[in-house]
């Protein structure tokens, strides 16, 4: 209960100030993962200079707009740490109101399988996760339009 | 119900893969354009120790990232017996940047000494079973039979060569000059998709 107060205080703090990503480590990531509440999380694992996953942030951008109930999208950045600033900008370029936390953690390999384990190491790449019951899909490319309220519908009859 | 069968027939054939070599499989011969114009193929290797293979390419960030990198494993094992081949595999048409033209330029830039192939097909990326750049596959020459190795990434820290801790291709090579068991023989390749047709 408190870690769900915890990481809502996280949330809230983001929305709050939804232009700037917040720097984590994947401590901070596998927390948000694991805790335990009503909602299913939606994760995009994106990059400034990923062409696909630019593509497709709009899709998380509108199914963030749409605030359904019990579903909350959170962007995961994986450009450098050390290019925060363009990461920044462009999110306040393309008006991102989804809160983007920028994942540093250099070594993939001590991490990657712990978001899931058939996730081959490229992005686009989202996580659905109900973070009630523990089920989840995970997709390993780019979506297209629809998808991700599938996933959710399926992923929402565990709660 | 019909639409059921039909979207679950959708599902399976996006999940069906053709098989991949796995660690431990021996690789079949194939043959690629090289930035030259001449054909190279795994039999001209014959003669070394292994062959490391690593699907590449000219636009992926983390492509860039290692490109001193894979130069430096050419030059650093090339004269051991241990050369290596770059392959690109992205459909220019989806990645203009990865053109023939731009790879001939690329490895002119870059002064590349060993081959950076074309995979038009993208065949020899499937065979592999090469999901990613850079994809690396450490195969040893086992009496002209070519076995995988080590799949996966080049270290562990993309951005910054100097804080490598984990030098995973290095590792295994050594192991094979060695003659020991490589010690790591999977990781995860991390990178950019490769961009298919």
């Amino acid at each position: 209960m408190v870690r769900s107060i915890l990481i809502f205080a996280f949330f809230g703090f983001q929305i709050a100030h939804a232009q700037q990503a917040t720097v984590i480590k994947f401590e901070k990531l596998d927390a948000i993962l694991k805790a335990q509440s009503d909602d299913i999380l939606v994760v995009n694992f994106w990059a400034t200079w990923c062409g696909p996953c630019v593509k497709e942030l709009p899709l998380f951008e509108a199914l963030h707009a749409k605030d359904v109930s019990n579903v909350r999208v959170l962007l995961v950045n994986l450009d450098y740490a050390d290019q925060i600033d363009k990461v920044n900008s462009f999110i306040i370029r393309k008006k991102i109101k989804s809160p983007v936390l920028l994942l540093d953690e250099i070594d993939y390999n001590a991490w990657i399988d712990r978001v899931d384990a058939s996730w081959e190491g490229a992005i686009p790449a989202t996580l659905i996760l109900n973070t009630k019951t523990g089920q989840r899909k995970f997709i390993g490319r780019e979506v297209s339009n629809g998808d991700l309220e599938t996933y959710i519908e399926t992923l929402r009859k565990g709660l | 119900m019909t639409l059921t069968y039909l979207a679950l027939g959708i599902t399976f054939l996006f999940a069906w893969k053709s098989p991949s070599y796995e660690l431990g499989d021996v690789v079949s011969s194939f043959s690629l354009k090289n930035v030259d114009g001449k054909i190279v193929s795994l039999d001209d290797y014959k003669s070394g120790k292994g062959l490391i293979v690593i699907f590449d390419c000219n636009t992926c960030p983390y492509s860039k990232a290692y490109n001193d990198r894979i130069i430096a494993l050419h030059n650093r094992y090339g004269s051991q017996g241990f050369p290596l081949v770059t392959i690109n595999a992205n459909n220019p048409e989806d990645s203009p940047g990865d053109s023939f033209k731009e790879m001939v330029s690329l490895a002119k830039k870059k002064n590349y000494t060993f081959p950076y192939l074309v995979d038009e097909t993208q065949e020899v990326a499937k065979s592999f079973g090469a999901t990613n750049t850079p994809h690396v596959f450490v195969l040893k020459n086992e009496s002209s039979n070519f076995r995988v190795a080590y799949i996966g990434t080049i270290d562990n820290n993309s951005r910054n060569a100097s804080s490598v801790t984990r030098k995973y291709v290095e590792e295994a090579v050594d192991a094979l000059l060695a003659e020991k068991p490589v010690a790591t023989t999977k990781t995860k390749a991390i990178g950019c998709g490769i961009k298919w047709k």
